[in-house]
């Protein structure tokens, strides 16, 4: 290594922290700033690419300057002269456009001060923002990546990691939902009534997602990517925040702290999966449960007990209430599958009610839910469901097609984990029944 | 968790802080930033449970050192060092704003992570910042 080698290393090292700063900071303050753009353009892509723009002056100017005291506010300020630029370039003639650009001058000379522009309470433009962003119009994943960049403000390329696919796939996807976004002519507003609602169910789909994503990982080497829970219950608890009447919001805040406050557990010492049963409880959560007890509460308090998220919080504070893995309310639990069951037709909520009936009445009453789902198509390439057989007829003793069973899920398993764990049970079996 | 102390006790922060301290933390709370916040009541309506030499004993204030003394604090859940340092320069710049006489300190820490072998070392990796 020459000294100017060594020089450069030592730049770029500099360089890349004060980038990680800046990075930080326009993290901070970036949806506030869409949201105000969104609301003087009534053009959310817009508005996402001229905050992206704000972000590549701030990396241009700030490592020469170093970081101004009011750091949002140069932002925002930034981000504003580029809408006036916009707007002025496009010439766009339509009476609509002038008046939005003499409404920007005039704004820009009236309030030199950006912090006001700031500090207003912009909560319905981020609930809007966030409506924008989970569109039902758009395809889930891509939903799943506008929120995790525009709400967020993780970078294309944290997405792309996030959820381990190629960054060109994660850009494709982003530019199209804008397209679709920009061609729409959606109306840059809060749906009310029946509309909200729906819209609301697509938001709280793309925060479990996201969430889901992170808890179990479908695909890769590891389980578990705490990154995208940690971005999930944030965008939870910005809608909280911004709805806090709405009980399906705390259901599935109640339902993603309940799931998280386990995380340590689930991993062993070697990165392989531990199932809830095996877990040392002693590694769960406390605090982390007892706030999504508390949000459970909540949901409930607003009449939120029957529906989606909520149910499913139940179960999961069931298990996060035993002190002892044979202390479980098994029948509490086939008990609120149940009632899963009658709201949403889904065998894979008809595998989890199997289990719990399983354990609640014997093995054999399990076997008997299951083999009744088991041509379900649905099902066919879903590996839990031979992993559930397999560990049934496991406790009837029947060995040799628990290993059958253990086999298949091994086959179908996506997660490498996860493929491992069924191939050892699968050897365990081949030792209980003498078979090699 | 952000720790904010201050040589320089204030009775209570001025009511243009106090405006622009709620108006953040209310924003901080939408944006599912912030957990917790409180500011504490003056040391001296507190006390002291101390133990030393062995002996265990209980002292009510008023205390007489005029080391930093704790003034609030609050709890987010950020990503990073560097996002906790944003934010708290930020919220200390609002001090600076409206309160220019004051002096005092942000201090951030991290949660202990369950491994608590990094827990010691200065590059030890956190997912929780920040009490300001």
């Amino acid at each position: 290594m020459t000294a100017a080698d060594i020089d450069r290393a030592i730049h770029a090292r500099i360089h890349a922290k004060v980038h990680a700063k800046i990075h930080a900071t326009w993290r901070i303050v970036q949806p506030r700033l869409i949201a105000t753009l969104s609301r003087m353009l009534r053009d959310v892509p817009l508005a996402e690419e001229l905050t992206q723009d704000a972000l590549v002056a701030a990396l241009e100017a700030w490592p020469l300057s170093g970081v101004p005291d009011n750091a949002g506010a140069w932002l925002v300020a930034t981000a504003k002269r580029r809408a006036l630029d916009h707007l002025r370039r496009a010439r766009m003639l339509a009476r609509k456009h002038e008046m939005l650009a003499r409404d920007l001058i005039q704004e820009q000379e009236a309030v030199p001060d950006f912090d006001a522009a700031l500090d207003d309470d912009i909560g319905d433009e981020l609930l809007r923002l966030i409506f924008t962003a989970c569109h039902p119009l758009l395809p889930r994943h891509a939903r799943a990546a506008l929120a995790l960049r525009m709400i967020c403000g993780l970078t294309t390329d944290e997405i792309a990691r996030a959820f381990l696919v190629p960054e060109a796939t994660i850009a494709q996807r982003i530019l199209r939902a804008k397209r679709t976004l920009s061609r729409s002519g959606l109306a840059y507003e809060t749906p009310s009534g029946e509309a909200l609602s729906e819209r609301l169910a697509s938001v709280l789909e793309v925060i479990y997602l996201i969430f889901n994503e992170g808890h179990a990982a479908s695909r890769g080497e590891e389980w578990l990517r705490p990154q995208l829970c940690d971005e999930a219950l944030r965008m939870g608890r910005v809608l909280v925040g911004l709805a806090p009447l709405e009980p399906e919001a705390h259901g599935l805040m109640a339902l993603m702290e309940l799931n998280v406050a386990r995380m340590r557990a689930r991993v062993g010492a070697d990165g392989e999966p531990i199932l809830l049963m095996d877990q040392d409880r002693a590694l769960w959560d406390r605090l982390q449960i007892r706030r999504g007890l508390l949000a459970l509460g909540r949901a409930r308090e607003l009449g939120g007990g029957g529906k989606f998220y909520t149910l499913q919080a139940a179960i999961v504070a069931c298990h996060a209430t035993a002190e002892t893995a044979s202390a479980t309310d098994w029948r509490r639990i086939a008990e609120l599958y149940g009632q899963l069951a009658t709201l949403v037709r889904s065998p894979v909520i008809e595998l989890n009610r199997a289990v719990a009936l399983g354990m609640a009445e014997g093995p054999q009453a399990g076997l008997d839910l299951v083999d009744l789902i088991a041509d379900e198509p649905a099902l066919r390439a879903y590996h839990h469901l031979p992993a559930v057989r397999g560990d049934l007829l496991q406790k009837l003793g029947r060995f040799a097609e628990a290993r059958v069973s253990f086999e298949a899920a091994a086959c179908l398993a996506t997660n490498a984990r996860e493929r491992a764990m069924m191939e050892r049970r699968a050897a365990a079996m081949a030792d209980l029944d003498g078979t090699a | 968790m952000y720790i904010v102390t201050s040589s320089k006790p204030m009775a209570a922060p001025n009511p243009a802080l106090m405006e622009a301290m709620q108006k953040i933390s209310e924003r901080e709370i939408k944006a599912g930033r912030m957990i917790d916040n409180g500011g504490l009541m003056p040391l001296a309506t507190g006390a002291r449970v101390r133990i030393a030499d062995g002996e265990l004993s209980v002292i009510d204030g008023p205390f007489v050192e005029a080391k930093e003394v704790i003034g609030g604090y609050a709890i987010f859940e950020l990503r990073d060092k560097e996002e906790a340092v944003a934010m708290a320069r930020e919220f200390m710049q609002l001090h600076l704003d409206h309160m220019p006489d004051w002096e005092g300190t942000c201090e951030l820490r991290a949660f202990a992570t369950p491994d608590m072998e990094g827990g010691c070392r200065p590059d030890a990796p956190s997912r929780v910042a920040a009490e300001a």
